[in-house]
């Protein structure tokens, strides 16, 4: 029996899905890291509100970066460790499909989780209601960037002793473009100034991004996996 | 080499730092490089020692 | 037209290569640097707005240059070796990385230590020189996963798609902190950068530019045949090769 590439596409989604559901404590992870940091920086600096809106846009996403870097660890890992990798690579699918389904179930467990809670961490911020559209959408472009970033970092980290470090390293260098544009629009959004400039920047970006880094990634496991 | 060279109008403690650093910078790469390069070929005549002798 | 492109993929061809140039370079590398000095700063006239402190552009500007180039050179090397399996590329790249690293942390040092008289602070967020710490990164990360695996031939392959990937990030990465700089524009009355320059400020640095790359050349041919050495230990020409 013979699967179609779509249908190929949807079970691994479906199947990534059902793994990261089935421990629903690991998908909290990210996110309660989330708040700590955020947190951790009125601490370090200002209760005031007011001080605090200046370097919201900043502290929020790069608090969301560092989030998103400690699942990515986990987007190949497990699967490379008892041979599942392997055996979707030899599958006869193209493993280009397979991990544009990986690398979009990631997404949407983590980064699209951090965009759902970050009307809340931006009220701790002091960051208006008004800029949370702004927000929100720059941070779903950011960390759907962010994610296929990590996904190359990944690749070429799998089962490397301090793999999580030397992933961070990799990807937060190539990280810096999409923290300055989604940062800027935040910052744009909480001043009422046209965010338009940073936001076409940013999803030309993530656009960039989306459309290279699915071959990048699938080159960065066959050197890892063969 | 008059004063004012040496002085460099003022800024003597910024500009001959800066020659300084370029001129470790060339050093180090220069030394380094046969210090590897020498490395290399011991290593290299190690491995071919081995490999002979277990021919043997 | 293209054989000399395909003997450049054998290894033993490379190192003879290497040898050979090496001391030419060097030599070429040492009359340029020395005049581009002895012009740069003996006989160029100071500068208008900066006076005698713009005479570190001779060196930060090379450097800032060098590192770049190397890693272009770097990256084409590692995308050469990757899409045709050629593993001299892998050699080249190698070799190249720790000669980048040293002139970032040139171009850094130097930009600090002009930007001191100019703008009366050792760092400022200016665009270059944060694009210049972005690459120093990029530079560390290359370096590290290369040696991250015990596999030789894997941390190369690796080490070469990240540079390949880097590459194509650093004109956006550069793109985006020209971009957010002119967002926060400060007071800056005077750029760090070349002054409109007369020729006799322009040769000496165009011959110190010319200078490093010749020396990049020099220590590349110098590393490449250790690396090369590195990767083909078994092979019978280097019984021959290590004796010199």
């Amino acid at each position: 029996m013979t699967v179609g590439a779509w249908e190929a596409f949807l079970l691994v989604l479906h199947r990534e899905l059902c793994l990261s559901f089935r421990r629903p404590e690991q998908l909290f992870q990210p996110l309660v890291f989330f708040l700590i940091v955020t947190t951790l920086f009125p601490l370090g600096l200002s209760l005031q509100l007011s001080a605090l809106r200046d370097i919201a846009p900043g502290v929020l996403w790069v608090a969301a970066l560092l989030s998103s870097l400690l699942s990515l660890d986990s987007l190949f890992k497990s699967d490379a460790d008892d041979g599942t990798l392997e055996q979707l690579a030899l599958s006869g699918q193209g493993l280009t499909l397979i991990v544009v389904a990986k690398t979009g179930a990631h997404w949407l467990v983590t980064g699209l989780a951090l965009v759902i809670v970050s009307p809340i961490v931006g009220t701790a911020l002091g960051i208006p209601a008004s800029a949370f559209a702004i927000m929100m959408l720059s941070l779903a472009l950011g960390t759907l960037t962010l994610s296929w970033l990590g996904a190359i970092g990944a690749g070429l980290t799998i089962g490397l002793r301090r793999g999580n470090v030397l992933l961070s390293l990799i990807v937060l260098p190539l990280a810096t473009p999409l923290l300055i544009f989604g940062a800027a629009a935040t910052d744009r959004a909480i001043s009422g100034t046209s965010t338009a400039g940073a936001m076409y920047f940013l999803a030309a970006l993530c656009v960039f991004t989306c459309t290279l880094a699915p071959w990048a990634a699938t080159a960065a496991l066959r050197i890892t996996l063969e | 080499m008059t004063n004012d060279f040496w002085s460099m109008g003022g800024y003597a403690r910024y500009v001959w730092p800066c020659y300084g650093i370029a001129g470790a910078v060339l050093a180090w790469n220069l030394w380094a490089a046969r210090r590897y390069m020498a490395a290399a070929k011991l290593r290299a005549a190690r491995a071919l020692a081995m490999a002979s002798s277990e021919a043997r | 037209m293209w054989t000399w492109f395909y003997k450049l993929a054998s290894p033993p061809y490379v190192y003879g290569v290497a040898a050979a140039f090496m001391p030419w370079l060097l030599g070429l590398a040492a009359l340029a640097i020395g005049y581009g000095l002895v012009a740069g700063l003996g006989i160029a006239p100071p500068d208008y707005q900066q006076g005698e402190a713009f005479r570190m552009i001779y060196v930060h500007v090379p450097g800032a240059l060098l590192s770049l180039t190397v890693y272009t050179v770097m990256a084409v090397a590692s995308g050469i070796a990757l899409i045709w399996r050629i593993k001299v590329g892998h050699a080249v790249a190698a070799a190249s990385a720790p000669i980048g690293v040293s002139f970032a942390i040139l171009a850094l040092i130097t930009g600090s230590l002009w930007g001191k008289p100019m703008w009366g602070t050792y760092w400022v967020w200016d665009p270059r020189l944060t694009s210049e710490l972005i690459l120093l990164f990029l530079y560390v990360g290359v370096m590290s996963l290369r040696s991250a695996f015990e596999d030789p031939l894997r941390g190369d392959r690796a080490a070469a798609l990240l540079a390949v990937v880097g590459v194509v990030n650093v004109p956006i990465v550069h793109f985006s902190v020209v971009w957010w700089n002119s967002l926060h524009q400060g007071a800056t009355i005077v750029r760090l950068g070349a002054p409109k320059m007369p020729g006799s400020m322009l040769w000496p640095l165009l011959s110190m530019w010319l200078g490093f790359m010749l020396f990049y050349g020099a220590v590349l041919c110098m590393r490449v045949q250790a690396e090369v050495l590195n990767r083909e230990r078994q092979a019978s020409w280097v019984r021959e090769a290590i004796k010199s």
